[in-house]
């Protein structure tokens, strides 16, 4: 089977904002004519970009799940809680359905998004082949379901506007949720900063 | 160019297709890498004018009206979504704050009303003052409108509150739930063909 043919084999272009083809420019710098965004073959310093972002959310997911996201007090009860102990709770109170949705939301996915670009970044270092067609699909999932992380901080942000009974009962925000939102942040741009077409560059010309 | 058939390159992978025009309900599919190169275009601008303006109803009443209310002997305490952006900044966590007020506010109200705003002057067949910056800026901040993910927690948030409180829905959590929907609509289009369907600026 020949494979269709790609835009740099045909000399062409297509912008990643307004997806227009136009014929490759001999020079940098090159805009494009419909929409004006900058035409690249490639997104710029990808792998190199890609890696630091990545390295920034983990150092950022260390202290995400370690410090406590949120402190509740009732009559001088104090109580912290972490992204886990969230996810615990819900469970023991007989909402096992939620408790798996925010344990997947909060827990899967982004150590699913570490994962993913780990190994998409390291396939495309060593040029492999390995199931291409596999990694095209781990891409577009992690870029579908990325900013579903961000649903423990809104829970948070929500309670805290919520539970203000004075002395009786009242939620803070700890700082454990900001790292958290941090992390989906950086693996937002991470994934953004990440090529999907290094994947095929490494094929051979088709035989 | 002047072919029926306009060419596409995949986002993915870089590869060149001629497309045809899709039928209704028709998905066309890269050969190389699966991703989805184009759907069926089902609205017309009308159509598409239509949904917008209502989403944008809902926002504005998700938005002006209280998500919850707790309460707890005979007390009750309520919030707006306003509410909660506030209190995250005066409670320490004012980059929460920032992310909240931009993905759930910012991002997108001007989306609503940027796609507003074009599809009133593209149905008059005219070239919204404005089209092309508008056009790249819904492209970059598209991944970053994250209404649906809070009707989600706001679930989540109520049923851990469920155990300690009195919970009522207000009327602002049924707007965004509504409003979810539409979302999920608006997910189903490829926007980036506004750039076709607009008329040309004559050049």
């Amino acid at each position: 089977m020949t494979a269709p043919p790609r835009a740099g084999q045909l000399g062409l272009i297509g912008c990643p904002v307004c997806s227009l083809v136009s014929r490759a420019p001999s020079f940098e710098h090159a805009g494009c004519p419909r929409c004006g965004s900058p035409l690249r073959r490639r997104k710029p310093a990808s792998l190199s970009r890609t890696w630091a972002l990545l390295i920034a959310a983990f150092i950022v997911y260390i202290p995400a799940n370690i410090l406590p996201i949120m402190r509740t007090a009732s009559l001088g009860d104090v109580d912290d809680n972490t992204i886990l102990s969230g996810v615990l709770e819900l469970w023991d109170k007989d909402s096992q359905a939620l408790a798996i949705i925010v344990f997947s939301a909060s827990i899967v996915v982004p150590m699913l998004k570490f994962l993913a670009l780990l190994v998409l970044l390291t396939c495309v270092h060593r040029r492999s082949h390995w199931a291409q067609l596999q990694r095209a699909k781990l891409y577009r999932m992690i870029e579908l379901i990325g900013h579903w992380s961000m649903l423990d901080v809104f829970v948070v942000a929500l309670l805290t506007a919520l539970v203000r009974f004075n002395l009786l009962s009242s939620v803070e925000p700890l700082p454990g949720v900001i790292f958290f939102g941090l992390t989906v942040v950086l693996t937002m741009f991470a994934s953004l900063s990440f090529d999907p077409r290094l994947t095929w560059d490494d094929e051979e010309p088709h035989a | 160019m002047a072919s029926s058939s306009r060419l596409l390159i995949c986002d993915d992978c870089d590869t060149v297709y001629r497309m045809p025009e899709l039928g209704r309900g028709e998905v066309a599919r890269c050969a190389r890498c699966g991703s989805v190169l184009g759907r069926h275009f089902r609205f017309g601008l009308d159509a598409l004018t239509a949904l917008v303006l209502a989403a944008l109803i809902l926002f504005v009443q998700g938005n002006i009206w209280p998500v919850v209310t707790l309460g707890l002997n005979g007390q009750q305490n309520s919030t707006t979504l306003w509410g909660m952006i506030l209190i995250m900044w005066h409670d320490h966590s004012q980059v929460v704050s920032v992310i909240t007020a931009v993905t759930l506010f910012f991002f997108p109200l001007f989306n609503l009303l940027s796609l507003g705003w074009l599809l009133v002057f593209g149905r008059r067949g005219q070239l919204a003052p404005g089209f092309r910056p508008l056009m790249v800026l819904l492209h970059h901040i598209g991944r970053w409108t994250m209404s649906e993910v809070f009707v989600l927690g706001a679930l989540v948030a109520m049923v851990k509150a469920k155990s300690y409180f009195e919970v009522l829905p207000d009327a602002g959590i049924y707007a965004y739930a509504a409003l979810t929907l539409f979302i999920t609509l608006f997910a189903g289009i490829d926007l980036r063909r506004l750039w076709d369907l607009m008329p040309s600026r004559g050049a």
